[in-house]
């Protein structure tokens, strides 16, 4: 078997070298998932020192051709070629081997281990007896190079998510990876970060490493990538398209989409009735005893969004656990329409008309190992219509208006039995989204709505969040994509280090002025400057 | 519909796939067990076991009897781990049901059946139920691991019989053997059919089983202790009190321990001695929880299977020369693979991996392309 192979691929390294210096081909890869198709006569080819984009929406096969090219699955048919020679990857340490890295969207480090701890693990070139020192200097080295310096003796936890992520590449580098994988690599960071990972990737073209770039954010490949593949369905929709060629981002997003699309969010202007939700003078400690917020103090009326910007980490998670009652406050009032909210439980909070998407969906948002319908009774399991007399729930209406309520909000899933950890992101997404809306909220807390979604589910939840304004609702719109809160805000405020740096109209926002703020760099100071 | 029918139908049958082969797995190792120390083949060996167990009325007669208790301590084990805690308890939650029940059944010798039945059966769920509280207010209050403090709680339970058998219910007209005095009549649980040795306790073990199913997936009660268990932070964003449903969820834990202790002694050994948990039947019901996935048919069964391997040893040691201590090799082992399986999953991780992936939405999209 394997002979025949090497027979196969000898012919094939010369075809390969004629073609120059590409450094990984699929050909006609297809993967099936029992009558599913997820990836479908696939080709990608990939040229060494490029930065290759792999664009596609949520379920459009990116993750699964990847998974297969990094040995996690096995194709159900095609080949795959690494640097000319046919190549068959089991599994991702044989990946490892030949040289291809993988930055999970989802980060695959132990956060009670340090930096090199994290970087040596499982790595096959440890000795019998572990020299972390040695390891540490060569990872320091290395570090340095690249650009990206981090203290190797840094716990996991202490790191930040975009420093989290410079220590993911860098154990694939630790490896030897000429190829990288980057899967959405973007997902969890602020602009800033963003930059940031822009500069180490020309630092790493520059080095002669290789990218693979999958995303479903047009701009970002507009500016980061030199070819692009567009997957559509589970097939390719355009092949190795140089990005030079592409006139804007909606001539990208056509492809993606299949159809023609409208990048911008539609709205009206607001019309603000009464105060819904009164925030005075509030400060709260975070998990770790640290002054998170300080002296807060904001309004927002019904039918109006209040944007929150900043960088991550700057107050907002905690401005929202205090709102929804997950954490004390140490100072200041909270009121929901009128009534004192401050430091209550979360169910007296829920009760005052309060809906909340969380920041992160998995963790908090849903119950993964439950199915559908018993996700959707999630927040209101313990009334009427959900359950009756005697504490029984109703399964039949449950079952009933879980069937509505994912056709109404578009969340594809066989049925409400399916566990929701079976559905796609975007798809978890919607259901969130899903189940608070439709409890017509007073007040509506929105925090990374669209984190991680592709441009059709960002665009629908972002045109649901805009209905519920024009219902009446009051909504707390918190986002570090500053083209979100842009977008969809009336006004905005910016958090930093837990203050209110400054409050701005839609009309006056620019990325410009909003930067400041998000440093830190107040209106006066910046115009004195 | 259809397709929520067959995803039903694979994953029961998915279900019932590991603690099959944890089953056959442990009679194979066993059988090195009976070949080496021995002179018995292992398929004669299994076939007495079996014909012991399940080979007529009486053997069966006999293996429902065995199999309630080892009902009542696995629901204990499934009840807490359903809100997330490792009751390793039982034991001690057993003992103190057995205790409780016992104290009512003798002290109050002049009551009527029909008030000092129900009295006997709700001290056994209530003693257990006090002794599962203890390690649920520990843990919420001063975040205790409830897998130490069962396990101590267990010793604590073995003294406390041993300090009533041999003082405050000592037996003192029979003899000065540390035992309590006989349950009388009006405290016994009956048989339930003329002529056989179950009893009505059956009855009341498939009652709890309903009663576990019945909680836990149709009451909103039921349905907290599930969210907490599967993810607290989804429980405590949706409002929910997550230090309450853990109290709750060992109340009726150790209840159900308790009851099942009670009835052992009320309806099967009529007194309360040191050597009444000679069984462990606490931990043996860990393993029936295991075994059955927490689930309530698959308490049942795995509890069968459980009350019948009890049962057959003794026929098996009788028959041939394989020591009935085979039996509990072979239960250590069901444990061990059952207990192992996610050993199992990271092996064949991918290929499992791929079926909870095979619904993408692309499945959706192309459904009307494709066909």
């Amino acid at each position: 078997m394997s002979e025949m192979n090497q027979e196969v691929s000898v012919n094939e390294v010369k075809e390969d070298r004629v073609a120059g210096k590409e450094i990984l081909r699929m050909v006609n890869v297809s993967k099936h998932f029992a009558q599913v198709v997820a990836n479908k006569d696939v080709n990608l080819t990939v040229v060494e020192g490029e930065v290759h984009a792999l664009l596609g929406e949520n379920g459009a096969g990116k993750s699964t051709l990847m998974n297969v090219l990094y040995g996690l699955y096995a194709p159900s048919a095609g080949e795959v070629y690494y640097k000319g020679e046919k190549v068959e990857i089991h599994s991702p340490g044989q990946a490892i081997n030949l040289g291809i890295g993988m930055v999970h969207q989802h980060f695959m480090l132990i956060p009670a281990l340090s930096a090199i701890e994290n970087v040596v693990l499982g790595y096959e070139g440890n000795g019998t007896v572990l020299d972390l020192k040695a390891a540490a200097k060569t990872f320091s080295d290395m570090s340095k190079q690249y650009g990206m310096a981090i203290d190797p003796w840094m716990r996991v936890e202490q790191l930040s998510v975009g420093q989290q992520q410079r220590l993911e590449i860098l154990k694939a580098l630790y490896r030897d990876a000429e190829l990288l994988i980057l899967d959405e690599p973007t997902a969890v960071l602020t602009p800033q970060e963003v930059e940031n990972l822009f500069d180490i990737i020309r630092q790493l073209t520059k080095e002669g490493k290789t990218i693979i770039f999958i995303s479903h954010k047009l701009n970002e490949i507009m500016t980061i990538c030199d070819r692009c593949t567009v997957l559509r369905n589970g097939r390719v929709a355009a092949e190795g398209l140089p990005v030079k060629d592409i006139k804007n981002a909606n001539q990208l997003a056509e492809l993606m989409v299949g159809q023609t699309v409208n990048l911008k969010t539609d709205k009206s202007v607001a019309k603000p009735g009464e105060v819904v939700l009164q925030v005075k003078n509030v400060s709260a400690l975070n998990d770790r005893k640290l002054q998170a917020l300080n002296d807060v103090s904001f309004e927002i009326r019904a039918g109006e969004i209040l944007g929150v910007a900043g960088v991550d980490g700057n107050g907002q998670s905690e401005l929202v656990k205090v709102l929804t009652g997950l954490i004390p406050a140490s100072e200041g009032q909270v009121r929901i329409s009128g009534v004192d909210c401050i430091n209550k439980s979360p169910k007296q909070i829920l009760e005052h008309g309060v809906s909340h998407i969380p920041e992160d969906r998995q963790k908090m948002g849903m119950i993964a190992a439950m199915n559908l319908r018993e996700n959707i009774c999630l927040m209101e399991y313990d009334r009427m219509p959900y359950s009756g007399k005697g504490g029984l729930l109703r399964w039949s209406w449950i079952d009933e208006h879980s069937r509505e309520l994912c056709s109404k909000y578009q969340v594809r899933t066989p049925g409400v039995q399916e566990l929701a950890g079976n559905l796609s992101g975007g798809n978890q997404q919607k259901l969130v989204v899903g189940r608070e809306l439709d409890r017509e909220p007073k007040l509506l807390i929105a925090v990374h709505p669209s984190r991680g979604l592709d441009i059709g589910a960002t665009k629908y939840i972002q045109s649901r969040i805009v209905e519920e304004r024009d219902r009446g609702a009051a909504v707390l719109l918190v986002s570090t994509e500053l083209d979100e809160v842009m977008d969809l805000s009336d006004r905005i405020i910016v958090l930093y280090e837990g203050e209110i740096m400054g409050t701005i109209e839609q009309k006056d926002a620019d990325r410009n002025a909003l930067g400041l703020l998000m440093a830190g760099i107040k209106n006066n100071e910046a115009q004195a400057g | 519909m259809k397709h929520s029918l067959s995803t039903k139908v694979t994953n029961f049958v998915r279900n019932l796939y590991y603690p099959i082969v944890a089953i056959v797995a442990s009679l194979l190792l066993g059988s090195l067990v009976i070949i080496a120390t021995s002179t018995t083949s292992p398929i004669d060996a299994y076939r007495s076991l079996f014909v012991g167990a399940f080979g007529g009325l009486r053997q069966f007669d006999e293996t429902l009897l065995k199999a309630i208790p080892f009902i009542f301590t696995a629901l204990s084990f499934a009840m807490a781990k359903r809100c997330g805690i490792i009751n390793l308890g039982a034991e001690g939650q057993f003992a103190i049901g057995a205790l409780m029940g016992t104290i009512v059944g003798v002290s109050f010798p002049n009551l009527p059946l029909y008030l000092h039945l129900p009295l006997t059966l709700i001290a056994g769920f209530l003693g257990g139920a006090l002794f599962g509280l203890i390690p649920a207010v520990l843990k919420v209050q001063f975040g205790a691991s409830e897998l130490i403090t069962t396990i101590m709680l267990n010793y604590i339970a073995k003294e406390l019989i041993s300090y009533f058998v041999n003082g405050p219910i000592m037996d003192s007209a029979s003899s000065s053997y540390p035992q309590s005095a006989p349950i009388p009549e009006t405290a016994r649980l009956g048989r339930l059919i003329p002529g056989m040795r179950v009893h009505w306790g059956l009855v009341l073990a498939l009652l709890a089983v309903l009663f576990y199913y019945v909680y836990l997936w149709k009451t909103k009660g039921g349905y907290e202790l599930r969210v907490v268990g599967l993810n607290p932070h989804a429980g405590s964003y949706a409002g929910m009190n997550i230090k309450r449903s853990i109290i709750r969820s060992m109340i009726f834990a150790g209840g159900f321990a308790g009851l099942g202790g009670c009835i052992e002694i009320i309806a099967v050994q009529g007194r309360l001695m040191m050597t009444s948990f000679a069984v462990s039947y606490g931990f043996t019901g860990i393993a029936v929880a295991l075994l059955g996935s927490n689930n309530p048919v698959g308490i049942v069964v795995a509890g069968l299977l459980f009350g019948g391997l009890q049962n057959g040893a003794l026929k098996m040691q009788a028959m041939t020369t394989a020591s009935s201590s085979v039996v509990l090799v072979v239960q250590a082992l069901v444990i061990l693979f059952v207990a192992g399986r996610l050993m199992f999953r990271l092996r064949t991780g991918r290929y499992l991996k791929q079926r909870t992936l095979a619904i993408p939405p692309v499945a959706m999209d192309e459904r009307g392309e494709q066909r």
